[in-house]
């Protein structure tokens, strides 16, 4: 653990050069789709009664956190780990001292999951502004995301450290995670997907992630239905992690 | 240490990548303190043979003992007493020069403080303290070697290995490389480096092997090589377009060798000036020149051009 910790230091000594954008962005976009979908398109949803059970703004706010949380992590986890191991190579520079594969994987991750705790916690935040948030189980909202965050990094960084072209990337963003954050009970509840697509809605990983996170902030979760969110998460975090040492081994030691 | 107190020992150490065979059963010791060097041309097989020795790429089969241990099994423990400086460049480009130097010290579990320190000392070795808190993007490409030679003995390494140190560097660079490694070896750091140029072997080697198609063609000091391999003396032709076809014994057997390059003819022999009237009438080139034998010379024997041997 020590040694991921060392190479975790490299990722955070390079985010303090560029963390103001990142911070702009970082309260800056949920604000502004916050105020769109949950205010703007929310007008419109909530015409009359409430059709969801609850306002607009309460229901997508933490779809959108869980939406966020994956998107970050992914983002992360493609050009950055490319870019280590072929343009900037600092995967190399951490591999010719003691630290191992595993430490540089880890490190990376845990880096990854920085990001994704303050991203998710400045969004807790503004939630909490926007009075989204209905129940003091949103606080685990929070490490939630960051599960759902490490859910996607870790499968995705042996993705970028497997894959041959970078162009690759904008496929997985096309067809994975862009319709992940379109149809996984995001902005619409899943129920309201016709057959066969619903039941498809209900394996992918983002809408455990959506649903878990949901029924915090609202205080509708029963912990049998979030031990199954957080066990399917847990396990794809597991397995992506072991996939990702297997792909950063082949890509690294040659 | 091994058996015959080398630092390095390797017996039979192969890579093969596939069909490849990168590294073909070559034996080689490094001893303490001495600067040792893996001369050949590209794809010869000395980076394969660095990365063995820096525990970055395992070992096809054969021996290989780095400061007697088993680069298979404690990778890491000899990793920490290596210093490396890659082909390619690997420094962080956004961050400063001393950050890159504290960072990758923390890679080897040092304390921030004992870096303070020792950052101080050695970006005063690389003359870089004026730009320690420059970023790196902008340096030029002898500062960044330089910076990566700093980097590579942030853990006070026993053995430095040096992968083409100074290929793609001006002429001037180069010097400045190579007077700073030339106070390591002073200061009695082991040093390992790879390079395609003759110039360099001569002026850092104490020992070299010169690697041709993975296996090892010689082995010796730069001395014994040009004696061994070599005459004491080359004499250059050069020729205003095309060198002239010419016969075997154009000399009258005077000559050892000669060598038939594109632009030239190499005449090697023990006594330039001797053969400098005969080249004159014989050939007519526009310019001729006596110098003395380089490991140059003994490179091109090894990998075959010659005409006459």
């Amino acid at each position: 653990m020590t040694g991921s910790l060392r190479a975790y230091e490299h990722w955070v000594a390079s985010y303090r050069r560029v963390w103001r954008g990142s911070v702009v962005s970082s309260v800056l976009n949920p604000v502004l789709y916050l105020t769109a979908l949950g205010v703007g398109l929310g007008k419109l949803v909530n015409h009359g009664a409430h059709p969801l059970g609850v306002s607009y703004i309460s229901f997508v706010a933490p779809g959108m956190l869980a939406a966020v949380a994956m998107q970050i992590a992914s983002f992360e986890a493609t050009y950055p780990v490319m870019a280590s191991i072929r343009w900037t190579r600092v995967y190399h520079a951490m591999l010719a001292t003691p630290l191992r594969i595993r430490d540089v994987l880890l490190g990376h991750q845990l880096y990854f999951a920085s990001r994704v705790a303050a991203s998710s916690g400045i969004y807790l935040v503004i939630l909490t502004a926007f009075g989204a948030l209905h129940s003091a189980y949103a606080i685990l909202a929070w490490p939630v995301a960051i599960l759902i965050g490490i859910a996607f990094s870790a499968p995705i960084a042996g993705f970028a450290a497997w894959a041959k072209k970078d162009s690759w990337f904008a496929a997985l963003f096309r067809f994975g995670i862009v319709p992940l954050f379109l149809f996984s009970g995001t902005f619409f509840p899943v129920s309201r997907l016709p057959e066969g697509l619903r039941q498809l809605a209900y394996v992918t990983p983002l809408w455990h992630g959506v649903d878990l996170i949901r029924h915090l902030t609202l205080g509708t979760v029963t912990w049998g239905m979030a031990l199954v969110h957080v066990a399917y998460l847990v396990t794809l975090a597991a397995v992506g992690l072991v996939l990702a040492e297997r792909s950063y081994t082949k890509r690294l030691v040659l | 240490m091994s058996d015959n107190g080398a630092l390095i020992h390797a017996r039979g150490l192969t890579k093969r990548f596939g069909a490849l065979t990168a590294v073909d059963a070559i034996d080689f010791d490094v001893r303490k303190g001495e600067a040792f060097g893996f001369l050949g041309p590209n794809g010869a097989g000395k980076s394969s043979t660095m990365r063995m020795i820096g525990c970055v790429s395992p070992i096809t089969a054969g021996t290989l003992r780095v400061l007697g241990l088993d680069p298979g099994r404690d990778g890491p423990a000899i990793r920490g007493r290596l210093g490396v400086v890659p082909q390619l460049d690997t420094l962080d480009l956004e961050l400063t020069v001393r950050e890159n130097l504290v960072i990758y010290g923390r890679y080897f579990g040092l304390s921030r403080k004992e870096l303070r320190a020792r950052t101080d000392e050695l970006l005063e070795f690389v003359q870089l303290s004026e730009r320690a808190d420059d970023p790196v993007a902008p340096l030029s490409g002898g500062m960044k070697r330089r910076l990566t030679i700093a980097r590579s003995l942030v853990n006070d390494p026993d053995v430095l290995l040096l992968d083409e140190p100074t290929t793609g560097l001006d002429p001037q660079a180069r010097h400045v490389v190579w007077d700073r490694l030339f106070r390591l070896k002073q200061q009695g750091v082991t040093l390992v480096l790879t390079t395609h140029y003759m110039d360099e072997a001569e002026q850092l080697c104490d020992r070299l092997v010169i690697m041709h198609q993975g296996t090892i063609a010689e082995e010796g000091s730069p001395i014994e090589l040009i004696q061994r391999l070599s005459t004491r003396e080359v004499v250059e032709l050069r020729f205003a377009g095309e060198a002239p076809t010419i016969e075997a014994d154009v000399f009258d057997g005077r000559a050892a060798r000669v060598e038939v390059l594109p632009d030239r003819i190499l005449l090697y022999t023990d006594d330039g000036d001797a053969l400098v009237p005969l080249a004159h009438e014989r050939l007519q080139p526009m310019s001729v020149l006596v110098r003395r034998s380089t490991l140059e010379d003994v490179f091109l024997r090894l990998t075959g051009r010659t005409l006459i041997e």
